[in-house]
């Protein structure tokens, strides 16, 4: 008796459970894709969620059933106390999970190499270059291309890939927007390569995956996918603003603050990047000797 | 004499909740102490307790400090979730970063390294010799030495809540964040030096553990007849062997960083941050093998005797546990697909990950099997289990979802990835645990504890982790991440009071666990084990007297088949048989040595910390005299008479042992 | 769980499996190589270290630069020579010769300070010209793993210092034998250490 409510009592509440998890969020963040990289990821996401659920839904259910059904209350149910070992059983039950990682590893293995993150993606329009610093705790986005450069927003054309060559200021961050799909992190001395495309003009939120510090929640960044002319707007009126970006406003802007309002610059010192990426391996101060 | 960085500013007197903390905890420990001194109990206590070299008592006095620790880590826990159900939109909550960021930092050091190592490493200790047919472990004073060295770290970690500040860093202190550049203060000191006093216990454990198991069996018990706990427990010893010197070379390495100026892991003068969290991992992974393995022992234990049938599947479950032991060294770069390895070091890492859910997964159809064909009692350890079966599953699930790089990508640090490893951890670690503690507790105290509680608090811990945590897979899809201290989406509020829920459920299970304590304590006569054997048990330790006599075993029992107590009971054969002559039994005598080396750690630790390195060096050289005199004891052994072990004997027939 | 399993001892020899508990002395070697193993392991670690940073010089002095390898070849030789007055040490232990164990491990004690001589006069030449563990990631990694070495050498001399008094205030008893035997696996150990440090480090300067 105590059995049988306990047992329904289980089974409803996982139930309820996953179908909350399931029909959550529908068509946001990781779930509602605005570029192929993250619509790629997320067929990944169901179709192994699905085939797995094939094998654990109905394992939960039989051990809610066995649990019930062998209770020592049960007269109907046969004793077997000395069956341990079966032949058959064995290899059912290293089979099945086998098959199942078999199955899923050549997916992980596909689904690696097709969503590399610096993969190239196949498109009409030329890739535009933006070079990412996160600093504490903003970001900088630098356009080497169109010679601007934008804290704490990313505009973006749509249906243009996007090469992002990433570094950091200081300590580790990742980069990352939900719905345009993989992060990556971005690391002191060295560049990170992502390759995104938004297809849906929109925005969208990014944010830092990596915690960095008494900021890091206010780590957060506006993307504006826009139209090619949108864009080419943009960019016109970022050259419009009086303060370019050099290396002295750079160090001025790897200070630390938080919860930077955007802002654009005209212009970016050519060398700006690869002195982003080399400027924390300098010794700070004077070595012992 | 200077006291290096220390000084009054060291106290948060401006922090209420701090200070109102210290309060409490201040009264509640000069409570405890003035009551022990009243009732003129530190005799006893330092007797029978605190230099016991008795496995059995060092086991539960384990299991006691990871049950305080709980209360402090799941303190932790309750504050996060408030905060975060609090501050959303513009909203800040009511924990800045500064102390939101030590709190999350604490909450996860506290759960994995003094809750769950101890709680297992309690188990082990306890069970394993009783299993095992034998009277202690291999090294009875090393044992000791173990329990204060881990006890020294949780008194460190718990300083730093009064003096000083935690790291705020997260449970791992990834560098550049944790180099003194970025974290100069002492709160990631606390955390290096408190883990490095606890880690060489661990370690010390594990060696213990690993020679008792492989060389101290009962007569007969040959690798194929010992129980599949032992088999567990060997796995995570095994691992810890090999595991923990790895992150004690990682912290020495992060500790000449932060004190010497080296630089393994800055970020200027060619440090590699990268390399530390490669190092990390590689002690990471195997870690979290080290605390479900034995779980896992404990749900084949628990299943088979509740089914009354042997466990299915033997050797199977044995390969399996072995494999798993094996293959959790081949996965470590999982923790971090998202730092750019390439396709193909991803894709091989994947793929090793999702093989080692294989053998997991023979265990869970072997535990089917086992119900299979049963007449299983539904008793609280049952609940344990059968809740573990089916919440686990879902654990491994997401995490062979995420062992999928490209999923990942989207998942990594992901709220999603929270509630996937408390997923695993509270369905796995937490259950078999607390399955344990109620299965052996009639073992080591007389008398079981209250059933009918024991079920209300499974069904609090049930409900309230999947409140908790099935929220946090919703949020992650929407793009939620770790750590964040506020946030700005409001869609994600609703979610965040579900969670809030949850943890009030179990912070429920947990006020009970405490009740169950004082209820069952107060009802012992009703439920007192006069058999030695109140579940039907079919391993070792139940076929001793409950609480077992301090050297187990009169005669070490012959064994000749696997679940020999079983066996015995059915006849089928004999376990002491009459060739095994009743001697003398010689027991090692009691040692304050792990005491006094737990007290010079923490001073040792202490100074370390605040840079007071002439009481560093003090505290040094007492250590160092302590192990000089520790070396020169005389090897007295306790002799235990054969009347007095006949009388033993004789009592427990009568049932009043 | 076969028939074979609930034979009596009829016949064949019981296997070691199921001989019940070890006695102490093999106990305590077993338990004392388990800690040796997880030392090397903690060396393992140091030299993974060591080889991803052998190139992070920062603009630094390279190994090849700064290491002497004749001091090098002379300190080789201390350490494998201890190990071989270690070993005829242990045999006078085997054989109860007070005199003759002294003898052997007294040497080995001078043999080890030679070593540790030659090693603190490295660090302070290399510390004088600049090349010290915080001038770069390379360096840091090879003060941590030849440093550590050198500590656990330091440790075992005063350990053996220990052990020589022991034998001197309580003689040849079991659990001096036991001691010492320990100490004899670890000296050997730290030997096998040093010939991974000395071909890694040394002859792999670059």
């Amino acid at each position: 008796m105590q059995a049988g409510q306990t047992l329904r009592g289980a089974g409803r509440t996982s139930l309820t459970a996953v179908s909350c998890v399931l029909f959550a969020s529908c068509d946001r963040g990781v779930l509602g894709p605005k570029g192929p990289i993250g619509r790629a990821e997320k067929l990944i996401l169901f179709d192994a969620t699905a085939i797995m659920l094939a094998v654990i839904l109905p394992v939960i259910v039989l051990t809610l059933v066995f649990a019930w059904w062998y209770r020592a209350g049960n007269r109907r149910a046969r004793y077997l106390p000395d069956w341990e070992y079966s032949g058959r059983m064995e290899m059912i039950v290293w089979s099945i999970p086998t098959l199942v990682v078999l199955f899923l590893g050549g997916m992980a293995w596909i689904g690696s190499h097709d969503l590399d993150p610096p993969r190239p993606l196949q498109s009409q329009n030329p890739p535009l270059e933006i070079d990412v610093v996160s600093m504490d705790w903003k970001w900088l986005f630098i356009y080497p291309g169109k010679d601007v450069a934008a804290v704490n927003e990313l505009v973006v054309p749509v249906r243009t890939p996007i090469d992002f060559h990433l570094t950091s200021s200081s300590v580790m961050n990742s980069f990352f927007i939900p719905e345009l799909g993989s992060q990556i992190y971005t690391m002191a001395g060295m560049t990170t390569q992502l390759v995104l495309q938004a297809d849906v003009p929109g925005v969208y939120v990014g944010r830092s995956a990596q915690f960095s510090g008494d900021g890091f929640s206010d780590m957060q960044f506006n993307v504006r996918a826009v139209s090619t002319e949108d864009f080419d707007k943009w960019v016109a009126v970022a050259k419009q603003q009086t303060d370019p970006l050099d290396v002295s406003g750079y160090a001025s802007l790897v200070q630390p603050s938080h919860a930077d309002a955007p802002r654009t610059f005209s212009s970016v010192n050519p060398g700006l990047f690869d002195y982003a990426v080399m400027a924390t391996t300098m010794p700070t101060k004077a070595e012992s000797h | 004499m200077t006291l290096g960085k220390l000084s009054w500013a060291a106290i948060p007197f401006d922090q209420p909740i701090v200070m109102g903390t210290l309060a409490v905890v201040g009264l509640g420990v000069a409570s405890i102490l003035t009551l022990v001194t009243y009732k003129g109990w530190w005799a006893y206590l330092w007797r029978e307790w605190m230099t016991s070299v008795d496995h059995k008592r060092i086991g539960v006095m384990y299991v006691i400090l990871a049950l305080v620790m709980l209360l402090r880590g799941f303190a932790d826990a309750i504050m996060m979730r408030t905060q975060l159900a609090m501050a959303a939109g513009g909203a800040q909550g009511y924990l800045p970063p500064e102390h939101y960021d030590q709190i999350f930092s604490a909450h996860g050091t506290i759960m994995i390294f003094f809750v769950a190592m101890p709680f297992v490493v309690g188990l082990m200790n306890f069970a394993v010799p009783l299993q095992l047919g034998v009277r202690d472990v291999a090294f009875p004073v090393l044992n000791n030495v173990s329990f204060w060295l881990t006890a020294a770290g949780v008194l460190l970690v718990n300083l730093s809540l009064f003096v000083g500040e935690f790291a705020r860093t997260g449970w791992l202190a990834y560098p550049p964040l944790s180099e003194i550049a970025y974290s100069p203060g002492v709160g990631v000191d606390y955390y290096l030096w408190s883990l490095q006093i606890s880690g060489l216990g661990t370690l010390l454990s594990g060696i213990n553990l690993t020679t008792t198991i492989l060389k101290m069996r009962a007569p007969g018990m040959g690798y194929s007849r010992m129980p599949v706990f032992c088999w567990t427990a060997l796995a995570s010893n095994l691992l810890i062997v090999a595991a923990f010197p790895i992150l004690t070379a990682t912290f020495a390495m992060l500790l000449l960083d932060r004190y010497c100026g080296f630089h393994f892991f800055t970020n200027e003068a060619g440090g590699n941050p990268m390399m530390y969290i490669n190092l990390i991992w590689i002690w990471g992974h195997p870690e979290v093998y080290i605390l479900i393995l034995p779980a896992f022992g404990v749900f084949s234990e628990v299943v088979a005797t509740f089914s009354g049938k042997p466990l299915f599947g033997y050797r199977s479950m044995v390969m399996a546990t072995m494999a798993i032991c094996v293959l959790s060294f081949m996965v470590w770069l999982h923790h971090f697909f998202t730092m750019g390895a390439g396709a193909n070091v991803n894709a091989f890492f994947g793929v090793m990950t999702m093989i080692i859910a294989v053998p997991t997964g023979v265990k869970v159809f072997n535990w089917l099997f086992t119900l299979y064909g049963g007449r299983i009692r539904f008793t609280t350890p049952l609940y344990w289990a059968l809740g573990f079966m089916v919440t686990f599953l879902i654990g491994g699930m997401t995490g062979v979802l995420m062992a999928l790089p490209p999923a990942d990508f989207v998942l990594h640090n992901s709220l999603f990835l929270i509630a996937h490893f408390h997923n695993t951890a509270i369905g796995g670690v937490v259950f078999g645990v607390l399955a344990g503690y109620t299965y052996w507790f009639p073992k080591a105290f007389g008398f079981t504890l209250n059933e009918r509680l024991g079920k209300m608090i499974f069904w609090c811990w049930f409900i309230g982790f999947y409140l908790a945590f099935m929220p946090l897979y919703a949020l992650g899809l929407m793009g939620a991440t770790r750590r964040m201290q506020h946030y700005s989406d409001m869609s994600w509020r609703p979610w965040m009071l579900v969670a809030l829920c949850g943890a009030v459920f179990i912070f429920a299970g947990i006020a009970l666990t405490v009740a169950q304590l004082i209820v069952s304590i107060r009802q012992r006569d009703r439920h007192r084990d006069r058999t030695g054997d109140p579940w039907t048990g079919r391993t070792l330790e139940w076929s001793t007297t409950s609480p077992p006599p301090p050297w187990n075993f009169g005669r070490l029992p012959r064994v000749q088949t696997t679940d020999a107590h079983w066996a015995s009971k059915q006849g089928a054969a004999t376990l002491a048989s009459e060739s095994n002559e009743l001697t003398s039994v010689h027991l090692p005598c009691n040692s304050p040595t792990g005491v006094f080396l737990g007290f010079f750690a923490v001073v040792l630790g202490f100074a370390m910390i605040w840079h007071i390195y002439w009481l560093a060096a003090c505290a040094s050289l007492g250590a160092l005299a302590v192990g000089l005199i520790h070396a020169w004891r005389p090897e007295k052994e306790i002799e235990i008479a054969p009347e007095e072990i006949l009388a033993h004997e004789a009592r427990a027939v009568r049932g009043v042992a | 769980m076969s028939a074979a399993d609930l034979t009596a001892d009829g016949g064949h020899e019981t296997p070691l499996s199921e001989q019940g508990p070890a006695p102490k002395q093999v106990v305590v070697g077993y338990g004392f190589w388990l800690f040796l193993l997880s030392d090397i392991v903690i060396f393992s670690a140091l030299f993974a270290a060591y080889a991803v940073l052998s190139d992070a010089t920062a603009n630094g002095p390279a190994g090849v630069r700064l290491f002497d390898r004749q001091r090098v070849f002379i300190e080789t030789v201390c350490l494998l020579a201890s190990s071989v007055t270690c070993g005829f040490g242990s045999l006078a232990v085997q054989k109860r010769n007070l005199t003759h164990a002294y003898v052997w491990l007294i040497a080995t004690l001078a043999l080890g300070a030679s070593f540790l001589k030659l090693e603190l006069s490295e660090f302070g030449a290399m510390m004088a010209m600049g090349a010290g563990p915080s001038r770069s990631a390379f360096l840091s990694a090879f003060y941590t793993l030849v440093g550590t070495h050198g500590l656990h050498v330091t440790a075992g001399m005063a350990w053996l210092i220990v052990m020589l008094t022991q034998l001197r205030t309580l003689g040849f008893q079991p659990m001096v034998r036991r001691r010492l035997f320990c100490f004899g696996l670890f000296w050997h150990a730290l030997d096998i250490v040093w010939i991974g440090v000395f071909t890694i480090v040394y002859l792999g300067a670059h």
